[in-house]
């Protein structure tokens, strides 16, 4: 419950950030919303020397949208996007996704950005980023760089983004047509025993196109290109199903935890994802 | 040793001045500095949610956040809703239906349900269920305090009407 001390920073620009960043290297670390680092900092799992609070830094908090393109700011919280009317137009499977994130008072200050460069994966966002084919923008001491949400995530609390760098925002084209965030978990606030992220387009009657990624089977989060290739130009039936996941069960790793052993997690893996396509074949 | 911060809150109206660690968190300041000792801490990790105050118009569980974090906010706690001499609607609701045995939940139940009727001022029993849900409860079974949340609901929105 105690953490160790540390030296608070609070500045009001990136550059400062980043200078921080580069000064203390190791020894620093940004927060966000602070609900996944204050709870590791309580167990004294996690102890940081100098935490660099990013409340005052302007821009973070945005929710752009420029026709099909929409970029979070990385400060943005659950709870702001939840609320966003205009997102939930263009974006539905966000809104469906935060809501089943953690509960209300966690969803007023844990942020997108947060969720994401987190590495845990627990985590949901990032298998939805991975399903949206997302971008990952990160800033640091060379400028800006971005990075493909399908290759940001390298192994459980390790990513892409190097210690002297912030992520500042993600940007993903709006999902069209049909969508599902489907998460199996054990009560409220519960990290997935398994989830998926299901995006589709229709076209006559066929799958015209999908993507497919799942949450809390392996590391990381996974994004199974074959699960979608498999629906591709089918009817969407019991076979096309079936098909896609095969083709999921053969990208997953699971791990046994109180959440269940393999066997069960891979048999949870495929009804839910079984029924995220459904669901979003019918809204399709 | 970490140097303290001069911290300023504003609770419940009042402004406050004092000493702290940046590692301190807010629930501890709020109890121990503060002598506000309504929210509770039920957990360490973050899901119990007997902590919850209002913190710059949101429920925040204030034993996840720093006092350094605090720093300029404007907080509300059960002290702030009501008084023993005049309740705040969800006060009397709650003991009107019987939405508490121990009482150690209730200070958060009570400022969060403030804060979901402010953002929905007329909830289903699944928006409420849905909306207390970061806030856990071992005595009640919740259903009183679903009750109490929605008449508190009817209350307010009958009251309402009357002023208009």
């Amino acid at each position: 419950m105690i953490p160790a001390a540390f030296e608070y920073h609070r500045p009001t620009n990136m550059d400062d950030v980043i200078a921080l960043l580069t000064k203390h290297g190791d020894d620093a670390r940004v927060m966000a919303g602070g609900h996944s680092l204050i709870p590791m900092m309580k167990l004294r799992m996690a102890e940081i020397p100098h935490l660099i609070d990013l409340q005052d830094i302007g821009g973070l908090q945005d929710i752009t949208i420029h026709g099909q393109r929409v970029t979070l700011g990385a400060m943005v919280t659950q709870h702001e996007l939840i609320n966003h009317a205009a997102l939930t137009e263009v974006a539905p499977i966000l809104r469906e996704t935060a809501l089943q994130i953690a509960d209300p008072q966690v969803r007023y200050m844990g942020t997108v950005g947060g969720n994401v460069a987190n590495g845990d994966p627990g985590n949901d966002m990032p298998g939805l980023m991975q399903c949206l084919d997302a971008q990952i923008n990160l800033a640091g001491p060379n400028g800006a760089r971005s990075v493909a949400a399908r290759d940001y995530y390298e192994a459980a609390y390790m990513t892409a983004r190097e210690d002297d760098e912030v992520l500042v925002s993600v940007s993903f084209d709006s999902p069209k047509s049909g969508y599902a965030y489907e998460k199996q978990k054990r009560k409220i606030g519960d990290y997935a025993t398994a989830a998926a992220a299901v995006t589709l387009t229709k076209d006559g009657g066929t799958v015209a196109s999908a993507s497919i990624a799942m949450t809390n089977l392996s590391d990381v989060p996974v994004w199974s290109e074959g699960a979608g290739a498999a629906l591709i130009g089918t009817r969407c039936d019991a076979d096309a199903l079936k098909a896609a996941v095969e083709a999921m069960l053969g990208d997953i790793d699971p791990t046994e935890d109180n959440r269940g052993p393999v066997a069960f997690k891979r048999h949870v893996a495929g009804v839910i994802l079984k029924r995220a396509i459904t669901r979003a074949w019918d809204r399709a | 040793m970490t140097q303290k911060m001069h911290i300023k809150l504003t609770v419940n109206g009042e402004d406050r001045e004092f000493l702290a660690e940046p590692r301190e968190l807010l629930i501890y300041a709020l109890r121990e500095t503060l002598n506000i000792t309504g929210p509770h801490v039920g957990c360490e990790t973050s899901h119990c949610g007997a902590c919850t105050i209002t913190l710059n118009g949101k429920s925040v569980k204030s034993c996840t956040m720093f006092v350094a974090q605090a720093n300029g906010a404007e907080i509300t706690t059960i002290e702030g809703l009501g008084s023993p001499d005049s309740l705040h609607v969800l006060q009397e609701a709650f003991k009107e239906h019987h939405g508490l045995q121990c009482g150690f939940c209730t200070p958060g139940m009570i400022t969060r349900a403030s804060k979901l009727l402010e953002e929905n001022p007329t909830p289903t029993e699944e928006e409420v269920r849905f909306g207390m849900a970061g806030n856990i409860c071992r005595c009640t079974g919740y259903q009183n305090i679903v009750k109490s949340i929605l008449a508190a609901a009817n209350e307010l929105n009958a009251s309402k009407e009357a002023a208009q």
